[in-house]
């Protein structure tokens, strides 16, 4: 039997403002409990909500970045239920009316081809606080700190095939709210978070399978071992004759598996209704057109331009504009370098790649400058120093030890272009290898590269490579 | 449309509200004729009425993105039945 997996994720992507969507409390992550929830945020009688303009903007900028339609007229609901966490027994969010509808996202599948993914709706809402389940004297204790945080619920269609899929989509739209500097995308601190709505149908049905809801996905890797684990789950048991239910199921990523929450109390039974105390929020052109004008390039035109302007591989576009601080760097390198667009990329995806993954740095935290940087390329291209050279004199100005110019003078490290001075180096060399020489000469060619590494040696790696090829080519024919 | 008394023991539940079996009978009664209301609106032709989400017919008003509140824990928390390390305590919830 063959099965098609059929996958829907809401993602929900804490809005980067400094207060609260409906009050004007702080929303700074890690501060003392409490602290940062005010009136409005606890529900005290007597206070209404008012919205914050620049949660409105910012969810706009990724309605315009999806080719979304922007509701010129949207409503906020009354979303009920009771939990601690949830001092209102309501959580004001967008349900009917929602403020971005109908936009679509397109993702690059491993096969190389392009899949455009639909975005059903995405609509503003409030976070909720959070529950401490540690031992309070058999109590929980609840933190509203978080109560009011302003999110960005973005609903996909059930347009998603695989884990890979989802993981790959996700990935996109992270990518998308961190460029448009409207989420943090801090995942840890759960800025940026997912439930997956996941289903099995038999290949060519065209009806879908009863789904199962995994909540509060909080990495990439968790939302790719739990809809892997639940479509398995869902395949046995339809396969052994059961049935799925339609259920909500939390990962537990040390078991690696999916477990149903208690359904008796998960009756989805809501009740939404228009807020009362929330207007209809209208926009008009002069608001959309402002949000337009705040958007920056976007990773896909961007890629594209690295493509085109630079010449750069598909691939290497994509590393390079996987963020905005990355991609700024590297045009700000090329620019600094005056060309060379290639040694740049080849340079800021290798070299500084490697270095930042391994001290766990954000490009913005570089202790190489574009400009530094820039300046040791620059003596890679006058050929002052060799591209092997060049890699120690990167280690010295990653410890800071300066320019490169004055890492060069300082370590001595300037590269021998002197034709004669590498002559001499190359007779040194045969001379003391006389029986490698004799072998060489009769036919052994194999041989050559170990005249080019004794030369390097000899020059502590300074010689010119390419005159040492050149002219021990010559010295070597006799 | 008449609401039987399974359905108003299931609202109740959602609300959260206690109610005695006793009155079980006067609320379906009296939801029901809520529901009768709800019923004979709907016979009535609105196509071309937009659905109006507020009484008010005006636009939700905004603010700029300022924090303007400070912390005021110990006054909220004052009233509060049981506080430990700044957090309010409640019975235990299970997940």
């Amino acid at each position: 039997m063959e099965w098609e997996t059929v996958i829907g994720l809401e993602i929900h992507a804490q809005l980067a403002t400094k207060s609260k969507i409906f009050s004007g409390a702080a929303i700074a992550y890690g501060a003392e409990p409490n602290t940062q929830a005010c009136a409005i945020d606890l529900g005290m009688p007597g206070v209404l909500p008012v919205l914050n303009r620049e949660a409105a903007r910012m969810a706009v900028m990724l309605g315009l970045s999806i080719g979304a339609e922007i509701a010129r007229r949207s409503v906020f609901a009354r979303k009920n239920y009771f939990y601690p966490d949830l001092p209102k027994g309501y959580q004001i969010s967008q349900y009917e009316l929602p403020i971005v509808q109908k936009g679509r996202l397109s993702i690059d599948l491993e096969d190389g081809t392009r899949k455009v993914i639909g975005v059903t709706r995405a609509h503003l809402e409030e976070d909720a606080g959070k529950s401490l389940h540690e031992d309070f004297h058999g109590q929980s204790g609840i933190d509203l700190n978080r109560a009011g945080t302003p999110l960005l619920e973005i609903v996909s269609e059930p347009d998603l095939r695989s884990a890979k899929e989802a993981v790959a989509y996700m990935k996109k739209l992270h990518q998308m709210v961190v460029y448009l500097g409207i989420c943090d995308g801090n995942m840890q601190e759960g800025s940026f978070r997912c439930d997956a709505n996941v289903s099995v149908r038999r290949k060519g049905d065209p009806q879908f399978g009863t789904r199962a809801e995994i909540k509060n996905l909080n990495s990439f890797r968790f939302v790719e071992r739990a809809i892997e684990f639940e479509v398995e789950r869902q395949i046995d048991l339809i396969e052994s004759g059961g049935k799925v239910v339609q259920e909500t199921r939390l990962y537990d990523p040390d078991q690696g598996e999916t477990r149903s929450m208690r359904s008796k109390e998960e009756a989805n039974d809501y009740r939404y209704f228009p807020d009362p105390d929330l207007l209809p929020l209208v926009l008009d052109d002069d608001f959309i057109n402002a949000a337009r004008a705040g958007l920056p390039e976007l990773p896909d035109i961007k890629k594209q331009r690295f493509i085109t302007q630079y010449g750069l591989s598909a691939y290497d576009a994509g590393v390079l504009t996987a963020s905005r601080e990355l991609g700024d760097y590297y045009e700000a390198v090329v620019a600094a370098l005056g060309g060379e667009p290639k040694l740049c990329a080849n340079w800021v995806t290798g070299d500084l790649a490697a270095f930042l993954n391994k001290d766990n740095r954000e490009i913005a935290d570089s202790p190489v400058s574009a400009v530094r940087l820039a300046g040791l390329l620059r003596r890679i291209q006058d050929q002052t120093i060799s591209g092997k050279i060049a890699k120690e004199v990167f280690e010295a100005l990653w410890a800071g030890e300066g320019d490169a110019d004055a890492i060069i003078e300082k370590r001595g490290l300037r590269q021998i272009t002197d034709t004669s001075a590498i002559e001499k180096v190359i007779d040194g060399v045969i001379a003391a290898n006389p029986d490698q020489l004799a072998q060489y000469r009769a036919g052994k060619d194999k041989l050559f590269a170990f005249f080019v590494g004794q030369v390097m040696k000899a020059s502590k790696g300074k010689a010119n490579p390419q005159q040492v090829n050149d002219l021990l080519m010559e010295k070597l024919k006799g | 449309m008449s609401l039987g008394p399974a359905e108003v023991a299931k609202i109740a539940h959602l609300a959260r509200l206690a109610i005695r079996d006793e009155d079980a009978p006067a609320y379906a009664r009296n939801l029901s004729a809520i529901l009768d209301l709800v019923a004979q609106m709907n016979a009535v032709d609105t196509a071309g009425v937009a659905p109006m989400a507020h009484p008010l017919d005006t636009a939700q008003r905004s603010r700029t993105d300022e924090v303007t509140e400070f912390n005021q824990r110990e006054r909220f928390q004052a009233i509060a039945p049981r506080v430990e390390a700044g957090l309010y305590l409640v019975p235990k919830v299970i997940e």
